[in-house]
């Protein structure tokens, strides 16, 4: 906040800066529908953690094989890190005030969201498709 | 940007106290904030000790019997002093409010009065809202047409009236923008709560023309979107509005024109 009292452009100058950016709604609405359809998915994968957790290797393959527990897992993994991307870049937009360090930790994040969605879902894959 | 500690030239020290008077029927202490541009030195609180017996039941009584007969270099904003002004809105006890319509004796303890927080200081109790002033003036917050002018007023319903109730009674004394940790941290560029409240109050007017434009010029990640739904806004308002609400209408109408 100090840095506006040394400079010289007139306050109106300064409150309209570079102007609206003309997005942020779908940022916005895409988070809200994450949170909704993760309510969902977060209770299942809870039960499915719950239920799996003394199944044998055999029995969890089977599991995740199913073509209803493959298409939920998938949904599961897409969502949550999408959600987890979108969310972080707001709490970055909060708390990082170097544009450039803002900028990076945000690719930084959507590059680890997308990579991490990948893995997943290609390992539930391989497992719905019998390579493992 | 966040920041979490005070900046070194900010730290605060312990100022003047100055005692009751001899015998005082309902003695209060009052801390306040003191800080000077012209003497070089770090802000610092002063103590003073008052008998409330001498002065009317508002903190802003209190504020103007310790500058009339005290101390007369203490420096506040006031005017109406009846709460439509906004210009003697501060901390009080933790809280912003307007010290004109906060009773002294709804404060247990000592009374605890700071400037509007996290705003540059330009004296003691008075903020520089300069930027906050710009950041009002860049929403455009009078009635935009481009029909002709009718040949009389321009009609509203009740209906439509009864849209800018709780919106309409907002005096601009920015307790609860400078209440905000979104507008602390982005202030530069957030609007705020009440600068996005304003914006509201033209977006439902009925006989506004410009809805679209001034959806599109809110539409930004920082202008609008950085209000978490923290609600010190509407917690704080002295008027009891609901800016939290407001804001919140104008993201679901951001979502309804898609």
């Amino acid at each position: 906040m100090s840095s506006r009292i040394r400079s010289y452009a007139a306050p109106l100058a300064r409150a309209r800066g570079l102007g609206s950016a003309k997005e942020g709604v779908e940022h916005w609405w895409l988070q809200r529908l994450t949170a909704l359809a993760l309510v969902v998915l977060t209770l299942w994968f809870v039960w499915v953690v719950v239920r799996l957790s003394g199944a044998s290797h055999e029995a969890a393959l089977i599991f995740v094989a199913r073509p209803l527990n493959t298409v939920l897992l998938i949904l599961t993994s897409v969502v949550s890190f999408w959600h987890a991307a979108l969310g972080l870049q707001v709490v970055y937009e909060d708390y990082i005030g170097h544009e450039g360090a803002r900028l990076a930790a945000i690719i930084v994040t959507k590059f680890a969201a997308v990579g991490l969605i990948t893995a997943t879902v290609i390992a539930v894959l391989r497992i719905a498709f019998g390579v493992v | 940007m966040a920041e979490f500690t005070l900046p070194k030239n900010s730290k605060i020290r312990t100022g003047t106290t100055h005692p009751a008077p001899p015998s005082p029927k309902k003695p209060k202490t009052f801390k306040i904030y003191r800080w000077s541009p012209d003497d070089g030195q770090t802000p610092r609180v002063d103590t003073y000790t008052i008998d409330l017996a001498n002065c009317g039941p508002m903190i802003l009584d209190a504020l103007l019997h310790i500058k009339n007969d005290i101390d007369q270099t203490l420096t506040l904003r006031r005017s109406c002093r009846e709460g439509i002004c906004g210009s003697c809105a501060m901390n009080i006890d933790g809280m912003n409010t307007l010290a004109c319509t906060k009773a002294i004796e709804e404060i247990d303890g000592d009374v605890k009065v700071n400037p509007l927080p996290h705003m540059p200081v330009v004296k003691d109790l008075v903020p520089d809202l300069t930027h906050t002033y710009a950041q009002l003036a860049s929403i455009e917050p009078w009635m935009k047409t481009q029909s002709p002018p009718p040949s009389r007023e321009r009609l509203q319903s009740p209906e439509e009236r009864a849209k800018l109730d709780g919106l309409y009674e907002c005096i601009l004394c920015f307790c609860c923008s400078t209440s905000c940790p979104s507008y602390w941290w982005s202030g530069d560029r957030y609007l705020g709560p009440a600068v996005l409240l304003q914006a509201y109050r033209w977006i439902a007017d009925s006989r506004d023309e410009a809805k679209g434009e001034r959806l599109d010029n809110l539409e930004d990640p920082f202008r609008l979107y950085r209000c978490h739904t923290i609600m010190n806004c509407t917690t704080t308002c002295p008027k009891g509005l609901n800016p939290a609400k407001a804001i919140a209408e104008i993201k679901k109408l951001m979502v309804v024109r898609r």
